[in-house]
């Protein structure tokens, strides 16, 4: 494999290997639960990034030291320790966002995109590749997060970041929100349609049968 | 040493985990003031959003002290006489209340034992939140509940008015609820239900009721009912026991028979 370009690593990952909607379908679970609203949506982003960069970062570093054995298991203790200490800055700083986001902060560590990284990428690359490729990876999720999160707010509860788009009937304006934009199985349907528009877009990514 | 000898993986997991220790126990350590801080903050904006004085729109958090200072008075009070502690058994201003359930000299056990859900112990004393209006007489009373939903104890305050039957508020600043199901007991729509929805009877009999799909307007029973939330069964019921239960005779009862007997005009049976 020639060695991949540092600009390359950044932004494949947002279009042309996207780790959400693209070839692999990871790290649905969080998306369900944070993006009924744009300001949720971009706090569990910001987090991600900061997770997936550093891990990736903090992995790749000491890649020639883990042993085979339990690189699993030291993977998922870089990437707890670092989950944990944003949740505790959250906490501290942003008390209001970290109450809505309950407990889906925590579970970052599950987040499927962070520890594929850290297994298929920073295992094998120096640390600023990998860095760059966690954000890269991390963009291509919080591009997702956000338009998910865009169309959810505004035609769940008719505004975008706290802000009155479309007036609620209920108080006086003229639209009828559609409820089930606010549920997590609508983020099952606006996940779905846009892995159809990328595929569509790039058929590429089809995976083909046999 | 090779990579994958014995000694390597142990050297590196130790090493490992001494680091991620330090670093997450300093954040922890370092961080707990300010977060502690906001709990408490947060925890009295809650007082006030139940009592209707703070509103997420017009109000900002760092006004949240000024409302409280001007308006809340809190008063310790022991929950079987329903009387203000006097002399104060414990020291009000370090009084933890949640702390308290777990002391055994601090708690007593839930009647009925299962009044509370699996909740088996509650403290003695506790803070009541009075608020006043201009003419210095009680308005409201904010009261500290808890109790389990389906995934975790939901804490929270309810607002009730000076006759001592009438809700004025509710809400809840601490739960694990799934968030779109039963977390939507944080939802501003749903606790508006509440809202001058009566407790009790005219008798005292407790009555507050969440009932499943939609309370129908004009009937008899619809001043005491609340729409449960739809997905949300076990919370929703949850959310009625705890509020059954603190309104109750081993809850705030004692209490808000004090308070309807001293309301002008009060009666009580």
């Amino acid at each position: 494999m020639a060695e991949p370009k540092p600009l390359d690593v950044l932004t494949r990952p947002i279009f042309d290997d996207n780790q959400m909607i693209g070839r692999v379908v990871l790290g649905v679970c969080s998306a369900l639960a944070v993006t009924t609203k744009l300001e949720t949506a971009f706090t569990m982003a910001l987090a991600v990034t900061v997770v997936l960069g550093c891990s990736n970062a903090a992995v790749s570093l000491i890649r020639r030291h883990i042993p085979g054995s339990i690189r699993i298991i030291v993977q998922m203790t870089i990437i707890s320790s670092l989950v944990i200490l944003v949740d505790q800055i959250l906490k501290a700083y942003a008390f209001e966002v970290s109450k809505q986001m309950s407990v889906f902060v925590g579970l970052i560590i599950t987040n499927c995109i962070v520890m594929g990284r850290a297994e298929a990428f920073a295992m094998k690359n120096p640390p600023l590749l990998s860095f760059l490729d966690g954000i890269g990876c991390a963009l291509g999720y919080s591009l997702i997060l956000l338009i998910v999160g865009f169309f959810r707010e505004l035609f769940g509860s008719g505004k975008l970041w706290g802000y009155e788009v479309l007036p609620l009937v209920n108080e006086g304006g003229w639209y009828v929100p559609n409820g089930l934009l606010l549920l997590p199985p609508s983020a099952f349907f606006l996940i779905g349609l846009l892995i159809w528009a990328l595929r569509t877009w790039k058929p590429e990514q089809v995976e083909h049968e046999g | 040493m090779a990579r994958d000898s014995v000694g390597q993986t142990l050297t590196v997991a130790t090493i490992l985990c001494v680091v991620c220790s330090v670093l997450v126990s300093s954040a922890a350590v370092g961080l707990r003031g300010r977060q502690e801080a906001n709990k408490k903050q947060d925890q009295m904006k809650n007082v006030l959003v139940a009592a209707g004085l703070f509103r997420e729109e017009e109000n900002t958090a760092g006004e949240v002290n000024a409302i409280f200072e001007e308006n809340i008075q809190r008063v310790l009070i022991d929950l079987e006489t329903g009387e203000p502690t006097d002399p104060n058994p414990v020291d009000a201003e370090t009084y933890d209340q949640r702390e308290a359930a777990r002391k055994p000299d601090l708690s007593a056990p839930v009647q009925p034992p299962d009044g509370l859900g699996g909740i088996k112990r509650r403290e003695k004393y506790a803070f009541v939140y009075e608020v006043r209006d201009d003419s210095g007489q009680v308005e409201q009373v904010v009261l500290p509940i808890y109790g389990k939903g389906l995934w975790s104890t939901l804490y929270g305050f309810i607002a009730v008015d000076k006759d001592g039957r009438t809700v004025r508020g509710i809400t809840f600043y601490q739960h694990g609820e799934t968030p779109g199901l039963g977390g939507e007991v944080d939802n501003p729509r749903w606790k508006a239900l509440w809202k001058g929805k009566r407790l009790f009877d005219e008798s005292g009999r407790i009555e507050i009721d969440v009932i499943k799909g939609v309370v129908v307007a004009g009937t008899a029973k619809a001043q005491y009912q609340i729409d449960g939330l739809s997905g949300a069964t076990i919370t929703s019921n949850g959310v009625e026991q705890l509020v059954r239960y603190w309104v109750g005779p081993d809850g705030f009862g004692p209490f808000l028979k004090n308070l309807r007997q001293s309301a002008p005009g009060g009666i009580d049976g």
